[in-house]
């Protein structure tokens, strides 16, 4: 049986984080995945470092995430293909405006300054082609887009330089606990060690339940498509008020387009399916925000499964066993959040103390009647 | 034309005309689609286009055959809609295509899949400079519109579509620069004798022996033996450099380079539907699995012609037979047993000389060049997936993810055996262990404004 200070199940970008950050404090990590690194949520991520519109629960958390993202080659060595070309939400009629000057000055109010309103000039030197009738944006300037499969790379090399060992093709079957050390038994063999770090995404209630926690989870499988290679115009990120439609264009000049339209998932197979019927309304939407781009050829649609909370707000706290932490849940939204979680995650694991920036995540708050926003 | 059907023929090549006048003998009324203009498939491209006496003989007897099929298939009255691409089958069978720029779906009970094969990629330095193209994509200029290249062509690879194509060539009065044939040297002695003596009588070996002699009657320059060829250029192709037999690099002036390596089925829809796959080690490549009745593993997703494995067209119009009664009977109209054994005897004496075919011409082995380009979507060569392999062990999907490779709008087609074969090379694995891509909709590119469309619930035009 191997040994390690802290296992962590699942190769994902959070997994992969709390591993980098516990092993550079010193810690001998062991990665167990599934199937292999990235294979679902952070593999299928449309890889948005988005502030832009963001739970306020969330924002100490997001902010902190902006600060390393932008300088995210002291962290993993690499750029990740990350460029702060900014965030974009468009609206189009004067009623949108005076909500989102609300919404923008309540931020302001909590001391937030990452967002502000921007008008129709402005909107169309940033989005040039985009359809006239909208005539203004929310807009911070700091956000952008990463690539997703750069940025596991990198996290994946980040961390075995610092010493994680990553298993993949080892699902979890069960854990139990023997004299303060848990043992979690996977298709390649047993692991043991003090410490266990629940990073298994939308299957994290499944790990939660064999240390006899129940933590009410759903799955969700975010639609992507990307087109062929346009020439370079767009460099935001986009998305419309009220839709489902993020739009962004690729270093390599591919359309990217995502917003949440969901697809079918299987938990059990690991496998998701397409529904084209509503990723029609997808391609409606971009055609509408950019009227130019209805010739351009879809090359691929996927999806990855991810969890889901009924408040959309992640699990990142310690669990009800001693030496358990869960970290899952993101809800759609948890790629931005990937540099700052695995950081604090990383510091509550070595001092066991939950630092405040994590205080609006525990699983109670699901379990509590009424408790959930 | 009727809007709603039980059964979906994708292809109206040999093997989905057959199936589509099969079904309609047995009273049912299948729809068939096609990504063409006229049906007829590959081989039959274009039967029904204005010819000259000249072309026609040029383009030989086999093609000849094509439009008393293809008659036949108009006269058996079956629905059938030209220009018409599938893009998704969602099982149950939800069905999308897209046709005159609209995107469409609808449902049906059972499918047969007749989408035949493509030709096995060459990924050679140099392959992707203007002027370099295949001799399956040179074939169709030449039945579609009788055009020929007009500088001299070179022409390099191996198995029977480049001695066809040769042929008609000449027939048609084009000239070639010279074969570079990479049949190993001494395959056909190796293999012929135990041949002729299994299929003495056999009419299509005794036909290619015949194209075979006539071919090197006309004196064409005909190098055995060759290796490592490649094409060298700026802005095109100006010269082919090889290796001959004896061991001699050459390096000639070039305009027009056409290379061919075999034909392998079309596995993307199947490989999507997540049928069950096999590893063919004669044809090397993937072939979906059948049963006696054409069924892939997929229930109701049945599949006929070179699909289900390279055979030519005549097996290709047995297999779909078959498919069609195994239809039928699904859909609870057995056909009489003997019409299965009759479809059977047919598929067998269609496919006895294929072995000898495939050990004639066996898939080259030869190791890709690291330079060498094998994504031409993203443009990466073997040797970024040699890294990628070596950085992170894993399957074609790790190493999709890591290098983008296969991601374009091809899915795959081009470079997907070519990743299979490095992976095999690197780990020391079977090509059958190693595996294919995962394939991801949609299986033909669609536009966003086809697929917008979609919404409005538009029936097809």
């Amino acid at each position: 049986m191997s040994t390690a200070d802290v296992l962590v199940i699942g190769g994902g970008l959070h997994g992969l984080s709390s591993a980098l950050h516990l092993a550079r404090d010193g810690a001998d990590v062991t990665v167990l995945e599934g199937e292999f690194v990235g294979r679902h949520a952070s593999g299928a991520s449309a890889a948005g470092v988005r502030t832009l519109g963001r739970d306020p629960r969330e924002m100490p958390l997001a902010l902190r995430s902006m600060e390393m993202w932008h300088q995210i080659g002291d962290l993993v060595s690499d750029d990740c293909g990350f460029h702060a070309h900014g965030q974009l939400r468009v609206f189009e009629t004067e009623a949108q405006i005076a909500a989102e000057t609300r919404r923008i000055a309540e931020l302001e109010a909590h001391g937030h300054t990452n967002e502000q309103i921007i008008g129709q000039d402005t909107l169309r030197q940033l989005v040039p082609g985009i359809n006239p009738k909208f005539i203004g944006a929310a807009y911070a300037d700091r956000d952008g887009a990463a690539d997703p499969h750069r940025t596991l790379v990198a996290f994946r090399a980040a961390a075995e330089r610092a010493g994680v060992r990553i298993v993949e093709g080892a699902p979890v079957c069960r854990l139990s606990e023997q004299r303060g050390a848990w043992r979690v038994e996977t298709a390649q063999g047993a692991f043991a060690a003090p410490t266990v770090i629940n990073a298994a995404g939308a299957w994290g209630a499944r790990v939660a339940a064999m240390t006899g926690e129940s933590i009410p989870l759903s799955a969700k499988a975010s639609m992507m498509m990307v087109t062929e290679r346009l020439t370079q115009t767009i460099r935001p990120v986009v998305s419309i008020v009220g839709r489902s439609l993020s739009f962004k264009q690729s270093s390599q000049g591919t359309l990217v387009l995502g917003g949440g339209i969901q697809g079918r998932y299987d938990l059990d197979s690991g496998r998701t399916a397409m529904d084209f019927h509503a990723l029609a309304r997808g391609a409606a939407a971009a055609e509408e925000l950019m009227p130019a781009v209805k010739g351009a050829r879809i090359a691929r649609c996927w999806s990855g499964i991810e969890g889901k909370t009924s408040d959309l707000l992640p699990v990142i706290c310690p669990g009800k066993a001693a030496g358990i932490f869960h970290i899952f849940g993101f809800s759609g939204h948890g790629f931005q959040l990937v540099p700052a979680a695995g950081e604090a995650m990383a510091g509550m694991v070595t001092t066991g103390v939950v630092p405040e920036i994590f205080l609006p995540f525990n699983a109670e708050r699901l379990t509590t009647k009424g408790a959930a926003a | 034309m009727k809007t709603e059907h039980d059964i979906l023929i994708v292809g109206a090549g040999p093997a989905g005309m057959a199936a589509a006048v099969q079904l309609a003998d047995l009273g049912f009324a299948p729809l068939v689609i096609d990504e063409q203009a006229m049906p007829g498939g590959q081989i039959w491209r274009a039967s029904e286009g204005p010819r000259s006496d000249a072309v026609r003989r040029a383009l030989g007897p086999e093609y000849a055959e094509g439009a008393d099929r293809v008659a036949r298939f108009r006269l058996s009255g079956v629905d059938y809609m030209p220009g018409t691409r599938l893009w998704h089958i969602e099982p149950g069978f939800q069905v999308f295509m897209s046709r005159d720029e609209t995107a469409f779906s609808r449902r049906y009970r059972a499918v047969l899949l007749a989408t035949g094969a493509q030709e096995r990629p060459v990924p050679v330095p140099g392959w992707t400079l203007p002027g370099v193209m295949t001799v399956g994509a040179a074939q169709i200029l030449l039945k579609t519109s009788a055009q020929i290249p007009e500088a001299p062509v070179w022409i390099a690879g191996s198995g029977p579509l480049p001695l066809l194509y040769m042929r008609q060539l000449l027939a048609l009065g084009g000239q070639v620069a010279g074969f570079l044939d990479t049949t190993p040297k001494g395959q056909a002695s190796r293999v012929l004798p135990h041949a002729m003596a299994a299929l003495r009588g056999r009419g299509d070996l005794i036909k290619g022996v015949k194209w075979l002699r006539q071919l090197r009657a006309t004196g064409l320059p005909w190098l055995r033996g060759v290796r490592d060829v490649q094409a060298l250029g700026q802005d095109r192709i100006e010269a082919v450099r090889y290796t001959a037999a004896d061991g001699r690099v050459h390096e000639q002036s070039a305009q027009v380079l056409l290379l061919h390596e075999g034909v392998v089925p079309s596995i993307h829809t199947t490989l999507a539907m997540n049928c069950e796959h096999d590893w063919s080690e004669a044809q090397g490549c993937f072939i979906p699995r059948t049963d006696e009745r054409g069924m892939t593993s997929v229930d109701g997703l049945f599949l006929a012609g070179d699909g289900a494995g390279i055979g030519g067209a005549l097996a290709a119009e047995e297999r779909g037979r078959i498919a069609a009664l195994g239809i039928a009977g699904r859909l609870g109209q057995d056909a009489p047993a003997a019409h299965l054994h009759a479809a059977h005897a047919g598929l067998a004496r269609r496919l006895a000389s294929r072995p000898v075919i495939d050990a004639l011409y066996p898939p080259s082995e030869a190791q890709i060049p690291d330079e060498t380009v094998i994504c031409r979507c993203e443009e990466l060569t073997a040797g970024d997936i040699r890294v990628a392999a070596r950085l992170h062990r894993g399957g074609p999907n790790q190493v999709k993810a890591y290098t983008r490779c296969g991601m374009g709008p091809c899915q795959g087609r081009q470079c997907g055996y070519s990743v299979n074969r490095i992976l095999s090379e690197e780990y020391g694995q079977s090509r059958a262990e190693t595996g294919f891509f995962r394939i991801r909709p949609p299986l033909k590119p669609v536009t966003l404004g086809e697929l917008a469309a979609l919404e409005e619930g538009r029936e097809a035009p």
